[in-house]
């Protein structure tokens, strides 16, 4: 056969030849720009339009940016050295800088002690966000929110000592009676707890200056600072009034679950202004006059209504989707009811839930904002008042918003995609 | 059993709740602060500062009331009030003292249980329009879009103008001042209606001042006051007699300066009298004997406090008017401390 | 063998209200509801304590006294002399009217942005995703006052357009001389009625009906024989009454178009979208847009990528596949939490507040409140209105999610 083949044709080629370039139109740029921008008629469209848009937003904001300003006292000033030219004035950012991250009435020598904490919150939450580190850590997350009072507001280190020392008491007596009972360990730790404290409150009127940090009044927290201390206490405190709330409505006792279910509707059904307009206006008719309650702890109860009603709605959810072989499964094994939750109901529901707690509190964060409306000097209170009714820098806005804009973004975007992270981590055991 | 239960329940708490005391000054003496309700943020009148620091006329009027009864002018907290708040600040005993150029009316001070304790501005809504317009009379805005900052009795006065005169407008309400002014200024509105003395602040703070100009009419009377809540004669009276010992002192010649020793090197009885060197008056309040000395030395007499925050060498550039000594054809006249 | 067990005794002991499980369900309500009313009864003998000693009566009589104060945007009569309570009317009806409003426009922008940002057009959907995730990220307040501040500032002021009584060349004149954006607002010819409106208004409802008649005869008509007929009749029995109407009777619409000459201040007649409205109406629907864009995205990628390929076996055209496959399912996926969108739309409104919306939170709540100082009262008030509409829209919700639940037999 080769010898015929041999004979018969001039040429044959013993070696491949290397394959050539793909024609120009189906390679690199070009064919990228083909498949993803101008694939078709509309798109082609699309893309122009799109292209218009980008044009548009980067001749508008390049100079605005490029020009911008940060050294001077006053828009005044700024003006005068742009001479009309387009430009930002960020030099009020510059200048309020601790204003706008601590407002104005925090004591000037004490910010470390916010930033402290806003550092040490981090590294508390991490144990939280990250199953994979040693569990050993959560000890110090529990530690943190007593820490961080202390770091926060001053006075005395025996409060949060004293506050943290009832819930160890309170764990103590829970663990040695819950063999025998779970209703009367609950008893016994908020008995203990309740005199533990009484206790304490005693010891504190002598030691009151006892390792003291300067006392500052929580009237006089402001900034982003506020905004930040408002939505982790109000998630943290919402997580567990959630979570009961949620078992309420689903529960068999009929009192209880119409109870859950009038809070949750009514909490749900009223714009979040309006319960800061009660924090404001009203509540403080439903205490003695004495109790001098102040508007943060007023504003935080609120809110902390708001945000457990909306935590135990998606906490029913996860609740709901579980099987209900599991419900039978844990009956089944003769577990009690407080026994069952604990063990096989609520660690399953609350994995499902995470999404959705995370979302809400993304929400609340973010509608911490609104304390403005009742004159609390936050982030946007603060802008809106003192900084733009100040003669220097009044008409600053573009600036000032998208400033406070931006440290929104960079913290609620970190933290939804942290969650959608770690819905992909939960999604894998699932299917 | 239930109803027993609950109704003995409500008994035992109404009791617990019933025998809140209504004495302000022993709270505030006992508390050593006092908590004084002042506006969100007007120039001039009460606004924080850069570094901080409370000032403004009315933020004045609180330290020498705190100086007066605690001998401490810093031993104040102010605390922020909207339009909304702050009669509710007042009644819950959130504050002990509003001093937020509050107009005093006769429903305030009888519908809701206020007591107003004197007046520290009188006060009238005026209007600033820009003067490219060419508007020189408020009649003249037949149709114009009005800015009002809400919340005071700018909306009613302003209804009750253009009603009473048969012109139209649109009301245009906006919450804070920095916000009126920014529409006012992009022509979102031509007119800026509020009391005169913010217009006049507000306009100090433009770029170009002599653009705007404000319109003659004043359409409203507006006493401004410091208020207290209703029932607490003893705490109303230390307001209003440190409000007039100010006043007083401008009329009798007692300044900050020379407050530490005019009232042992003068003849005349009725300073002797107001600064303690003669007679019991600061007992009868419940205070100290120099307690008019303090609140004197505190910020100045009513002129110097007037002339450091809103008089004409500052920004804001307001004239007395109004405000003059009734000696001087004014409407400032304290009774005499005797 | 003695295993078995007591009979169980029948006494009742005191003890089994705790431990035994028959009873425990009565005991802890019992327990809870105590609480429930000793906290309920301290709060309010708190409140009549301290309202007591104030001397102030909770009492709604200030609702019929006139309410001295005007307003901007009115969809019913109303003038400073009317009560508070039509005041607080007014209100709700701005609230329900910005909330309608931005659903609609809230719809669009999200239907939209879910579907191009899923687009295979790179620069579209990254786009997309920038302007989703801009808009989820920061709170809306801010949005809503940064809105406000480019209608204010983009706008010129209405003064550019007026001739003064034709005393003065104006900067700018009318766009089609009919429509002017300003920062007060966005200025629309208006439509005066002439004699024979009615017939008018007949005739395009008669064209309504009929054009639903059309489209149904259409469709039996491709069921049953098979044969499709053209689009265009529909078009033409929509339009062509109205028109025929209109040409016939000459007078009975006008369109009054916005006068620049007869005041110093504003433009005169035709509709004014005041600024408030549309910025609060802008902000809210650009803001929602972007988490409705998220839900419809969500409902797209739920339906799984065989039904795209059997629908594209078939030899539908991506259009098709779009609009006849995808949406009908995924809409079961998405208008759940589309309806939650709204809901939070409506309460999100009560945010008007920062740009000088009429809305019930700015009148019952703001200068009513204010006004009269009956604080209580007004909040009350306030929070119902919301309930009542939260919970009316839930019920609807109920009974749509019942009816579109897959039928499972």
């Amino acid at each position: 056969m080769s010898d015929t083949h041999a004979q018969t044709v001039a040429f044959v080629r013993e070696t491949e030849i290397p394959p050539s370039p793909p024609p120009a139109s189906e390679a690199g740029v070009i064919k990228w720009l083909r498949e993803n921008l101008f694939s078709s008629i509309a798109n082609s469209i699309l893309t122009i339009l799109g292209l218009i848009a980008v044009y548009y937003i980067v001749v508008g904001l390049g100079p605005w940016l490029a020009n911008s300003i940060w050294q001077s006292d006053s828009l005044a000033e700024c003006r005068e050295i742009l001479d009309g030219a387009n430009g930002a004035c960020f030099a009020v950012i510059r200048e309020r800088w601790n204003q706008l991250l601590f407002g104005f009435r925090y004591p000037v020598d004490e910010y470390w002690r916010p930033a402290l904490a806003f550092v040490l919150l981090f590294v508390a939450i991490l144990p939280v966000l990250f199953s994979h580190l040693p569990r050993k850590l959560l000890i110090g997350t529990a530690l943190y929110p007593f820490l961080a009072f202390w770091l926060i507001w001053g006075g005395s280190v025996l409060i949060p000592i004293v506050a943290l020392l009832g819930f160890v008491v309170g764990a103590v007596a829970y663990s040695m009676i819950s063999a025998r009972s779970f209703v009367g360990a609950i008893a016994a730790a908020v008995i203990a707890a309740a005199a533990t404290w009484w206790a304490g409150g005693l010891l504190l009127r002598i030691g009151a200056d006892f390792l003291a940090l300067r006392a500052v009044p929580s009237r006089d927290l402001g900034g982003f600072m506020l905004n930040m201390i408002l939505g982790t206490v109000c998630v943290s405190l919402s997580l567990p009034i959630g979570i009961v709330l949620a078992l309420g409505r689903q529960s068999n006792l009929p009192i209880i679950k119409v109870l859950c279910v009038i809070f949750i509707e009514f909490v749900r059904g009223v714009p979040l202004i309006t319960l800061l307009f009660v924090a404001s206006v009203i509540l403080a008719y439903f205490f003695p006059p004495e109790s001098n309650l102040d508007l943060v702890l007023r504003v935080i109860i609120m809110i902390t209504m708001f945000a457990s009603a909306y935590i135990a709605e998606v906490i029913r959810g996860g609740l709901a989707a579980l099987p209900r072989g599991q419900y039978e499964a844990a009956d089944s094994l003769g577990l009690d009811y407080a026994q069952s939750m604990r063990l096989i109901i609520l660690p399953q529901a609350l994995k499902i839930s995470i999404p959705g707690i995370v979302n809400v509190a993304v929400g609340l964060f973010k509608d911490t904002t609104l304390v403005a409306i009742i004159s609390m000097y936050d982030l946007v209170g603060l802008i809106r008042g003192p900084i733009l009714a100040s003669t220097d820098w009044n008409g600053v806005y573009w600036e000032l918003w998208s400033f406070a804009a931006l440290l929104f973004f960079v913290i609620c975007y970190g933290i939804s995609q942290y969650s959608q992270w770690l819905e992909r981590k939960l999604a894998t055991d699932h299917r | 059993m239930n109803k027993s239960v609950f109704l003995g329940a409500l008994t035992v708490v109404g009791m617990a709740a019933g025998v809140a005391s209504a004495a302000t000054l022993d709270d505030v003496k006992s508390r050593g602060t006092l908590n004084c309700g002042v506006s969100t943020g007007l120039v001039g009148f009460a606004a924080p500062n850069t570094s901080g620091e409370w000032e403004g006329f009315d933020v004045d009027l609180c330290r020498a009331v705190a100086a007066a009864v605690l001998g401490d002018p810093t031993a104040v907290e102010f605390v922020p009030t909207t339009p909304k708040t702050r009669f509710t600040a007042l009644s819950s005993g959130e504050v002990d003292m509003l001093a937020r150029n509050t107009t005093w009316t006769f429903s305030r001070d009888n519908d809701l249980k206020l007591e107003f304790t004197g007046i520290n501005y009188y006060d009238g809504q005026g209007f600033m329009v820009p003067t490219e317009l060419g508007v020189s009379s408020a009649k003249d805005l037949d149709g114009a879009t009005v800015c009002i900052q809400t919340g005071t009795t700018t909306e009613l006065n302003l209804a009750d103008y253009f009603r009473a005169n048969n012109i139209s407008y649109e009301p245009v309400p906006i919450e804070t001042n920095a916000e009126a002014q920014q529409q006012y200024l992009a022509g979102a509105c031509d007119v800026y209606t509020t009391d005169a003395s913010g217009l006049a602040a507000t306009r100090a703070t433009f770029e170009n001042p002599d653009d705007h100009v404000l319109l003659p009419e004043i359409i409203s009377k507006e006493p401004l006051g410091p208020l207290v809540r209703h029932g607490d004669n003893e705490w109303g009276d230390v307001i209003r007699w440190t409000l007039n010992a100010l006043i007083s002192a401008e009329e009798l010649g007692v300044t900050s300066a020379n407050v530490g020793e005019i009232g042992e090197s003068s003849n005349n009885p009725e300073i002797k009298r107001l600064l303690g060197t003669e007679g019991e008056l600061g007992a009868m309040l419940g205070l100290d004997p120099n307690w008019a000395q303090q609140a004197i030395t505190a910020g100045g007499n009513y002129g110097e406090i007037f002339e450091k925050n809103i008089g004409e060498n500052t920004p804001i550039g307001l004239s007395r008017g109004l405000n003059a000594q009734w000696t001087d054809g004014g409407l400032l006249y304290s009774p005499p401390f005797r | 063998m003695t295993a078995m067990s007591d009979a169980p005794t029948q006494s009742f002991r005191l003890s089994m209200l705790l431990y035994d499980t028959r009873y425990r369900g009565y005991t802890i309500q019992f327990i809870v509801i105590l609480f429930v009313v000793l906290a309920v009864g301290y709060l309010v003998s708190n409140l009549f304590a301290n309202l007591a000693e104030q001397g102030v009566v909770l009492t709604y009589d200030f609702l019929e006294q006139p309410a001295g104060y005007d307003i901007n945007q009115t969809l019913i009569e109303y003038n400073n002399q009317s009560s508070h309570l039509r005041a607080s009317v007014v209100g709700a009806l701005n609230t329900l009217l910005v909330a309608a409003m931005a659903c609609v426009l809230a719809t669009i922008l999200g239907v939209f942005a879910g579907i191009l940002r899923l687009s295979n057009n790179w620069l579209v959907a990254k786009l997309m995703a920038i302007y989703v995730e801009a808009f989820r990220n920061v709170p809306v307040l801010i949005w809503i006052i940064i809105i406000n501040t480019v209608v204010t500032s983009v706008g010129s002021s209405p003064r550019v357009f007026l001739t003064r009584g034709g005393s003065v060349e104006p900067e700018s004149s009318l766009f089609l001389g009919m429509f002017a954006f300003t920062n007060r607002g966005l200025y629309i010819p208006s439509i005066g009625l002439g004699s024979g409106w009615l017939v008018v208004l007949l005739a395009f409802v008669a064209g309504i009906l009929g054009f639903f008649a059309w489209r149904s005869y259409v469709k039996k008509k491709l069921f049953q024989e098979g044969s499709l007929l053209p689009a265009w009749p529909a078009w033409a029995i929509l339009f062509g009454p109205v028109i025929l109407a209109m040409v016939l009777l000459p007078g009975a619409l006008t369109i009054l178009r916005p006068d620049v000459a007869s005041n110093n201040f504003n433009i005169q007649d035709g509709v004014l979208l005041g600024r408030p409205l549309l910025a609060l109406w802008l902000a809210l629907s650009i803001y929602t847009g972007a988490f409705i864009a998220e839900n419809v995205r969500a409902g797209i990628l739920a339906i799984s990528k065989g039904q795209t390929e059997a629908a594209a076996a078939l030899g539908l055209r991506p259009g098709r596949i779009m609009n006849l496959v995808i949406l009908p399912q995924a809409l079961r996926v998405i208008i759940p939490p589309l309806i939650s969108q709204y809901l939070n739309i409506t309460k999100n409104s009560s945010l008007a507040i920062a740009v000088g919306y009429a809305d019930i939170t700015a009148t019952l709540g703001g200068i009513t409140l204010n006004q009269t100082g009956r604080a209580i009262e007004c909040v009350l008030l306030l929070m119902l209105f919301y309930l009542t509409i939260s919970l009316s829209i839930s019920a609807l919700m109920n009974v749509y999610n019942n009816s579109v639940r897959l039928k499972e037999r």
